[in-house]
């Protein structure tokens, strides 16, 4: 049941990216674009996904002691305000406006066939692995 | 390069995506962020990387269909092949450092009220804004 609401879930994501314009990087750079082309279409996609969420979540988390296929939510702890989190998300923010692309937006629009999509699934997941291994400490042959 | 204003369907558009994150919380009390979902799938798997391959599968699913049908969605790139791999490897390690994207903390973080993804998402809009405002501005591009 795990792995059929994993698939339901990603198909709404799926389905919701596509109609929402996310997956299309001309689009989301023209909603930064306010000097320019702008489109304020994508203002629309967060205002509707977060108060969707928003409600979902205080339902869920009022009617639910638990996940309905799991013995806990799994909800991130970390609570301090720190430089990885800033500079990572300007980072992040920085390679969004350079290629209109976020991970989110990218993923569900991979099996279009189109090979820029596919140069930046395959950067992106560079970036991820790179990072992660940086994280794990997999670099740090001098320490060891 | 102009596109469409689509206040309706963008809309449609969030709710679902939202709706997708309350199904991954509801269902495997997880959050439907996709910087955290693809990290586990890349080496070393996470113990849990099944059910993330399958959100993964069903994410790409709908694009697929709508193409069959016709009516394939549309993807436009106002800038060089060079341009998207070096905004896609910024975008992953960032992603990556900041613990999540625009789902992770757009949509997910701000709906659980956490203050940490209130400043990730900040963060990040205002520095891809000003990174449009300098590429399109300023250089020119």
């Amino acid at each position: 049941m795990k792995n059929a609401s994993a698939l339901l879930a990603g198909l709404v994501f799926g389905l919701g990216i596509v109609l929402s314009g996310m997956g299309n990087p001309a689009k989301v750079i023209n909603f930064f674009d306010v000097a320019g082309t702008f489109d304020p279409s994508l203002i629309f996609v967060m205002a509707g996904g977060m108060l969707t969420a928003m409600a979902g979540y205080a339902l869920v988390f009022r009617k639910l002691k638990r996940p309905l296929y799991d013995s806990q939510f799994n909800v991130p702890t970390a609570k301090k305000i720190d430089t990885a989190l800033v500079a990572g998300s300007a980072a992040f923010g920085v390679g969004w406006g350079i290629s209109g692309f976020c991970p989110g937006g990218s993923i569900p629009v991979l099996g279009l066939g189109d090979s820029r999509i596919f140069i930046f699934v395959v950067a992106m997941g560079l970036g991820l692995f790179f990072a992660k291994a940086l994280k794990a400490g997999v670099f740090d042959l001098a320490k060891a | 390069m102009t596109t469409e204003f689509t206040p309706w369907l963008s809309m449609i558009g969030g709710i679902l995506i939202g709706l997708s994150a309350v199904i991954l919380m509801a269902t495997n009390g997880r959050i439907a962020g996709m910087t955290g979902i693809l990290g586990g799938v890349l080496p070393p798997l996470e113990v849990d990387w099944v059910w993330r391959a399958i959100f993964l599968l069903g994410c790409v699913i709908p694009a697929i269909l709508l193409k069959a049908l016709g009516h394939a969605p549309e993807v436009a790139f106002p800038m060089s092949n060079t341009a998207i791999a070096i905004g896609g490897l910024i975008v992953g390690i960032g992603a990556s450092y900041g613990s999540g994207c625009t789902s992770g903390h757009g949509i997910c973080g701000l709906a659980r009220f956490s203050k940490r993804s209130a400043v990730a998402t900040v963060t990040f809009m205002l520095a891809t804004f000003i990174t449009v405002f300098v590429i399109r501005h300023m250089i020119g591009a």
